[in-house]
């Protein structure tokens, strides 16, 4: 098991054997594409289905389609949605410049009858030509209630966007400061070289909390009997169950689109950069993986991404570092400082004095 | 403990730093917000007591986040953890008292030091074990020993010192003990074993006091983890200032030299080094100076240089001065632990701690390496 051999505490290593597995399988993973991501949330489903992860909350949280806003104990897949002012790449929405105004209204509808007929003078404030109104496509009002109180918005102009959806997970890291941290070896690594809590052994000590320099791991709220493993701390396993069957994790089975891809890791590394490369020559050049270099401040992750903006805007550390990598360099200014306590308190005796 | 809102749909209200960083910029999708001296955080956290002079310490840094949410977590501990380190400490430095007290015949002093020893100990466990998810597991700790975890390294630490600590406070009983029964075995141990138990536990106790430091440090939350070089003798300090300051409370004044010259020492060494700390930890200094966290840090520096003018002053000439600096330095030691302990988990529930440093970071020299 993982308190066998002697693990190295930084630096670019193959984790499994590092930890003690002779003749483990080549190390697993995940590369989540998030340029494919659609934000079905498919993958957050299948993980609770098959995990029995307890119900965390149904709040609105009001900042995006994403109401799951983070991962936590009981939430191990999680898809951010974002919307920027931005246009992805070459891709235009077309809307750029054009009048805004609530769904169902005449200006948005005038708005988008024009972008379909590509009549694009006809927009904005040219109330002659709005009069006239475009040719052809006539948008129909359903009577559908509107999202906006009717005419708030009327006048202003809309700007560019585009959506990033990306579904984090547990990165499943080299060098895991969770699993570095836990006192009781309920956090081990796996053959797959993953990291995964034992359950029974977990006695709920919340170190491996902050420990995460990607805040993925959380202690489980509730009551103990009522809420499943609640005190312990938990996060994903990369469906340790199904991998041992030869299966896939839940996650990646479920998502429609290969968003979320999962497999040996060499293997997957390779695809992924093959995927970027890509990207970049369609002109996509905000395209970037995040995780992927075994030399990074984790020793690179189990369950990497690609990315089209900086990692923070997605809520990901932009340069993470396992708090393990500074541990020598602590213990020594730690036992540097209890010297100078017992020297002080022999001092104080000698000193002299009553 | 158990009272923290459940799973991620909750950190939002629960998260005051994550709020502000939403408050004073753009609230618009992965908001990037401004902060520096005309920021939300100086405006909420001055409530007119020296805040509106503070300068801020880095320029004006601009980050990205997604919608203002933490990219770490804060440690589910309550105040059973800032309670620990401020016992642990009190209880690390009684022990050194008590031996040297034991060793130059200041009988008073030994007595307190020990029982300090004991009584500090005792609640640091009760405190410990209250704060684990699954109490009834602690045990669990013993299962395996592991260098990489602080908190492994202080449970075997604490393992090998608790009995010793615990013989040394039970040879102060034997007097006490009905006369059969301390001419007998039980009185012959508890009296022999005493000091080369006592004289065990001193040698533990220092790296007691100093583990604490590296428990925070060794995590991902930025001002723990950026204060990792000067917070072992911050906290070796105030575990002596503390400790010195119960010796000076309960022991005579004519024994007490030992511990007024240890609190000194030990409230000098926290304020000097503290002060070098903030100094060296760029932008995740703020959170030590601000809020809640921050009234304890000014409070701490308050009581314990109160104490250490006490003690220079009075704390040898009368029982009362030496109650009250000994209060003082007590209070002050505790304060420092609240501080920083609250400072930390602040630090973790506002991603300017987090993203900012890391930019600078990458600016600087381009991604971690290890290779």
């Amino acid at each position: 098991m993982s308190e066998r051999g002697t693990t190295s505490w930084y630096g670019p290593l193959d984790p499994a054997p590092d930890a003690g597995w002779t003749e483990a399988p080549p190390r697993k993973g995940f590369f989540t594409d998030t340029s494919i991501c659609i934000g079905c949330k498919a993958c957050e489903v299948a993980c609770k289905e098959w995990n029995a992860v307890p119900e965390d909350g149904l709040l609105m949280l009001g900042s995006s389609y994403d109401n799951t806003g983070a991962l936590g104990a009981s939430t191990w897949r999680h898809v951010a949605f974002i919307e920027q002012p931005k246009a992805l790449g070459p891709q235009e929405a077309g809307f750029a410049g054009t009048a805004a105004g609530p769904p169902g209204s005449d200006v948005l509808n005038r708005t988008a009858d024009s972008a379909l007929t590509g009549d694009r003078t006809a927009l904005g404030t040219d109330s002659s030509r709005l009069e006239v109104g475009p040719a052809g496509l006539g948008a129909v009002d359903l009577g559908m209630p509107s999202m906006t109180l009717p005419g708030s918005v009327d006048g202003a102009q809309r700007t560019d966007f585009r959506w990033l959806m990306a579904s984090d997970v547990c990165k499943h890291c080299t060098h895991a400061g969770c699993l570095d941290v836990c006192p009781t070896g309920a956090l081990f690594r796996t053959e797959f070289g993953t990291v995964v809590v034992q359950d029974d052994i977990c006695n709920g000590c919340g170190y491996c909390v902050p420990a995460c320099p990607f805040g993925v791991i959380d202690r489980r709220a509730g009551e103990k009997g009522v809420t499943k493993n609640a005190g312990i701390a938990q996060k994903c396993t990369l469906c340790y169950d199904r991998l041992g069957d030869g299966l896939q994790p839940a996650c990646a089975k479920a998502c429609p689109t290969t968003s979320i891809q999962f497999g040996d890791l060499d293997e997957l590394r390779e695809r992924a950069e093959k995927r970027v490369e890509q990207m970049h020559a369609q002109g996509i050049p905000s395209a970037r993986l995040y995780g992927e270099d075994p030399c990074d401040g984790v020793g690179g992750v189990g369950a990497f991404f690609l990315l089209l903006d900086e990692p923070e805007v997605y809520g990901l550390p932009p340069d993470p570092v396992v708090t393990t990598r500074d541990l020598p360099a602590m213990w020594k200014k730690a036992a540097l400082a209890a010297a100078t306590m017992l020297a002080g308190a022999v001092a104080v005796f000698v000193g002299g004095g009553s | 403990m158990n009272d923290r809102p459940a799973g991620a749909l909750d950190e939002g209200p629960a998260t005051p730093g994550a709020a502000e960083a939403v408050g004073t910029s753009d609230p618009g999708p992965a908001a990037t917000a401004v902060v520096g001296s005309g920021g939300g955080r100086r405006r909420k956290g001055g409530r007119g007591r020296g805040e509106r002079g503070e300068q801020p310490m880095v320029p004006p840094a601009e980050f990205t986040s997604y919608y203002g949410r933490p990219v770490v977590k804060a440690a589910p501990w309550e105040h059973d953890i800032p309670a620990y380190l401020f016992l642990g400490g009190v209880a690390a430095g009684s022990s050194l008292l008590s031996a040297g007290a034991d060793l130059t015949g200041r009988p008073a002093l030994r007595r307190t030091g020990r029982f300090g020893a004991l009584v500090g100990l005792a609640l640091s466990m009760i405190a410990l074990v209250r704060d684990l998810g699954r109490p009834e597991r602690f045990h669990h700790m013993l299962r395996v020993a592991k260098p990489t975890s602080p908190m492994s390294v202080g449970t075997w630490m604490l393992t090998l010192y608790g009995p010793l600590a615990a013989l040394a406070a039970a040879g102060e009983l034997r007097p006490f003990l009905p006369p059969r029964l301390r001419d007998g075995r039980l009185g012959r141990v508890l009296g022999g074993g005493a000091r080369p138990a006592g004289l065990t536990a001193a040698v533990v106790a220092p790296a007691i006091a100093s583990y604490t430091a590296v428990l925070l440090s060794n995590t991902a939350a930025p001002t723990w983890h950026a204060a990792h070089r000067h917070l072992p003798f911050v906290f070796v300090g105030s575990a002596s200032a503390a400790s010195g300051g119960l010796g000076m409370m309960a022991t005579p004044v004519s024994e007490a030299g030992p511990a007024r010259r240890l609190a000194l020492g030990g409230a000098v060494l926290e304020l000097a080094v503290e002060h070098r700390m903030e100094a060296a930890m760029g932008i995740t200094a703020e959170p030590l100076h601000a809020g809640h966290a921050g009234m304890l840090m000014r409070a701490s520096k308050a009581l314990t240089a109160a104490g250490v003018v006490g003690t220079a002053l009075v704390g040898s000439r009368s029982r009362a001065g030496a109650l009250a600096s000994g209060a003082a330095l007590l209070a002050g030691s505790a304060c420092l632990r609240f501080g920083v302990f609250e400072a930390g988990q602040a630090s973790a529930r506002d991603p300017k701690y987090t993203v900012v440093p890391q930019r600078e970071r990458l600016e600087r020299g381009g991604p971690t390496r290890s290779a």
